[in-house]
């Protein structure tokens, strides 16, 4: 086997980009530094003051804070789900994004729930939580889902590295001592003996296994918060599956644009090839067919039978008075147009699937939005109320510093991730190499990559 | 069992001696010209809740106070209800007008400033054709309360009285009880609260839901440190026209104060629903329709605010 060769020359690739910050990356740092300083700023106004603060009042109680907590935790989830599922079928080409895709969900988790903190009034009793718990709450639920789940990204995230811990650990790039030192820590013995690897495999097909439902049950208990109420557009029995495909659509969506950014900045082209944005593209279209159709059917629903808040609701959304841009925008570019530009083998570049992905997420983010606010401005009984902030949500600049903030911090996460992990696994990519070196050979030239 | 059972005669007999004080005391605030008390005179004028003047003898009348039961709530943990009990409310849709004395009373009694009402009175329309009524909404304290079942800390909990109640000093404020009630009954204190006339604000109990603390939940709360005291909650002796029953299912027995009716008659009665039973909260507020009207429904424009009436234009 030549893994260790291959690895080694992909080391020697990676290890500039690892080893020192270029100018401009430390301007990305300081910019994205900078709107987080904002975003603490607020964070500090905020609990000076209170939520008074924000936009949120008695009708609309939570805003874009529980939106950027939806959006940011799908993200995380995907990273598991989309992992796991390639790792399970085994697809090969699956080796290069795998690194990106376990980041993604350790960054977004924790970057998502410091937004249910923020919907918090009471932080200084926050750890009421766990000496009062009670369980029928599905808060409580999601706490413990949530909390099960990082556990169980951060394992993924690291099972998946440990060989390239070891590599690290042993190679001949100068680095400081402490640096080989973690590195060697981090890497928990694997000197690549038959006995290792067997259980390192196991490991991860066991995790895998585990992260799919385990998934599934977390996006659902998320939805839930909403489906246990008795609010119009809340209270639906489709909202466990139809969170956990707004997650994983947004989170693919997501891992697009990062596979973009990364192999323009780290030039990581001839590891993030252009067949990965098609093969992750054509998952997009599959997810957004899926997505569309539990749109469909749930929007149908209640308009067909009309149920007097429901129909409120309705006519809230569609109204291009009220929510009906942001209406159209989130279901016609956010599912519609990815479908027709994915889809459409003409259109399919990378260029168009990346255009695709920055839509769909921009769009999951309003219709996040959509699902929150609306709701809460149609209450059950008549608000009279003539209060406008009372009435009519709209953020205020401490929710925008804050949402900037968890974007900022996404980035300077990823950014001071890529400088200490290789942002394309080297272990699995020199596997795929080698492998498909070998298909090349035997098939005589033509490689087939396969979606297994 | 004796003891319990004068503790309900008491409750019956001051619920009534109130009913008659509060009568007063709304009679004196209130000022409008049927109602004025006669200058030096032993008697004065009132109207009952059935729309008939009454004379009383002034000596007679005490004036409602306003106490909490200040000592009493720091024994109290407020979390266990008083035995025996199973509180019920009955409105009466019939006679409101909308004389707002009931939010005046409760406000002050919890010392909370105007702009927030734990008591509403709304202006329903149900549909086109329907004559519009005013609505007095108080929490409802569900059996199946959906706020209870979504705190996350026991910070809201149903107590055996029936009562449901928040424990300011429990709760985290996370607001789920109030997206989880579909009364939209909850308010929340999203800056730091404002509390009227602090000097007198007993110390702090579930029970007297006073003082306001920051960034927690509160809401209507059926006064029960008013109840252990055997009196009746601010809003019901504050009613100049008798609106709110309250009392006890276990009795079957509920007072506005002048009156002291069966429960279970006064619902048969008069057609006595809870609202949106469809629900399934299992409210222990039952509503009389508004047939038979006391007042035609415009009556009750006439002392608001102009704030306050730009809040119905959408009914109008």
């Amino acid at each position: 086997m030549n893994i260790e060769k291959t690895s080694k020359s992909l080391l020697k690739e990676f290890w500039p980009q690892m080893s020192k910050w270029t100018t401009r990356e430390l301007i990305w740092l300081g910019f994205w530094g900078i709107i987080f300083l904002v975003g603490l700023y607020a964070l500090y106004v905020q609990i000076v003051e209170g939520h008074v603060v924000t936009g949120m009042r008695d009708h609309v109680i939570w805003g874009v804070y529980i939106v950027n907590f939806i959006f940011f935790i799908g993200i995380g989830y995907t990273g598991a789900i989309v992992g796991g599922l390639l790792h399970l079928f085994d697809a090969e080409w699956r080796k290069p994004l795998m690194r990106i895709a376990a980041l993604m969900t350790v960054i977004s988790v924790i970057i998502g729930p410091l937004y249910i903190l923020l919907c918090i009034g009471r932080l200084d009793r926050l750890y009421y939580l766990f000496i009062y718990p009670r369980l029928q709450s599905p808060i409580i639920w999601d706490v413990v889902a949530v909390m099960t789940f990082l556990v169980g990204g951060i394992l993924f995230l690291y099972l998946l590295a440990i060989r390239d811990f070891a590599i690290l650990s042993r190679s001949e790039e100068t680095m400081p001592a402490w640096r080989r030192k973690i590195y060697l820590f981090m890497s928990a013995g694997f000197i690549n003996t038959r006995m290792q690897r067997h259980d390192l495999k196991l490991a991860l097909n066991v995790l895998s296994l585990l992260l799919i439902p385990t998934v599934i049950i977390v996006s659902s208990v998320l939805s839930w918060i909403f489906g246990m109420t008795l609010r119009p557009g809340w209270h639906s029995t489709i909202f466990g599956p139809y969170f956990v495909l707004a997650a994983v659509y947004t989170g693919t969506g997501v891992l697009v644009l990062l596979m973009y950014a990364f192999r323009k900045l780290h030039n990581l082209g001839a590891y993030i090839q252009e067949r990965h944005f098609v093969y992750v593209g054509y998952m997009l279209i599959a997810m957004a067919a899926g997505y569309g159709y539990f749109t469909f059917s749930e929007y149908l629903t209640d308009w067909y039978t009309s149920e007097k808040w429901n129909a409120e609701l309705i006519h809230k959304l569609m109204d291009l008075n009220q929510y009906g841009w942001m209406f159209y925008f989130a279901n016609f570019a956010g599912i519609l147009l990815p479908i027709l530009l994915i889809g459409i083998p003409k259109f399919r570049s990378i260029n168009t699937i990346t255009f695709s992905a920055a839509l769909l997420v921009i769009a999951m983010w309003f219709k996040r939005y959509l699902i929150i606010v609306p709701t809460l401005e149609t209450p059950l009984l008549p608000m009279q109320d003539i209060r406008p902030e009372y009435v009519n949500y709209s953020a205020t600049w401490v929710e925008w510093a804050l949402t900037g903030a968890g974007i900022a911090m996404f980035m300077i996460l990823f950014k001071v991730a890529s400088k200490y992990i290789p942002i394309v696994p080297i272990w699995e990519t020199s596997e795929m190499i080698e492998k498909e070196k070998q298909t090349k050979a035997a098939t005589n030239g033509q490689p087939q990559p396969s979606l297994s | 069992m004796d003891n319990s059972n004068s503790k309900r005669r008491n409750f019956i007999r001051t619920g009534l001696a109130l009913g008659l004080a509060s009568v007063a005391g709304a009679t004196k605030l209130l000022g409008e010209p049927d109602e004025k008390k006669p200058a030096h005179n032993h008697t004065v004028k009132l109207l009952s809740p059935d729309g008939e003047i009454v004379e009383v003898d002034t000596a007679d009348l005490k004036v409602e106070t306003h106490e909490h039961a200040g000592t009493m709530a720091r024994t109290i943990t407020g979390r266990e209800g008083i035995e025996g009990r199973k509180f019920v409310m009955v409105i009466d849709l019939g006679k409101c007008r909308n004389a707002r004395k009931c939010i005046v009373a409760c406000n002050k009694m919890h010392h909370i400033p105007e702009e927030k009402e734990w008591l509403q009175v709304k202006l329903m329309k149900d549909n086109e054709n329907a004559a519009p009524y005013w609505f007095p909404k108080t929490c409802f304290h569900c059996d199946n309360p959906p706020c209870v079942k979504v705190c996350p800390v026991d910070a809201t909990f149903k107590r055996s009285d029936g009562l449901v109640l928040i424990d300011n000093e429990r709760c985290i404020g996370c607001k789920f009880c109030m997206a989880g009630c579909p009364y939209s009954t909850r308010v929340f204190n999203w800056g730091e609260p404002e509390i009227t006339e602090p000097a007198t604000c007993p110390p702090y109990s579930p029970e007297s839901s006073t003082p306001s603390k920051h960034s927690t939940v509160e809401k209507c709360d059926f006064c029960p440190d008013m109840v252990r005291q055997g009196k009746l909650p601010d809003c019901v002796t504050a009613c100049p026209n008798g609106v709110f029953y309250f009392g006890d299912e276990n009795e079957d027995t509920v007072t506005n104060g002048s009156e002291t009716v069966r429960f279970s008659q006064l619902i048969k009665d008069k057609a006595g629903y809870r609202f949106m039973e469809e629900l399934g909260t299992k409210p222990r507020v039952y509503y009389l329709p508004p047939s038979n009207r006391m007042f035609p429904v415009e009556r009750g424009f006439k002392n608001l605010t102009d704030d306050q009436k730009a809040r119905f234009k959408d009914v109008q």
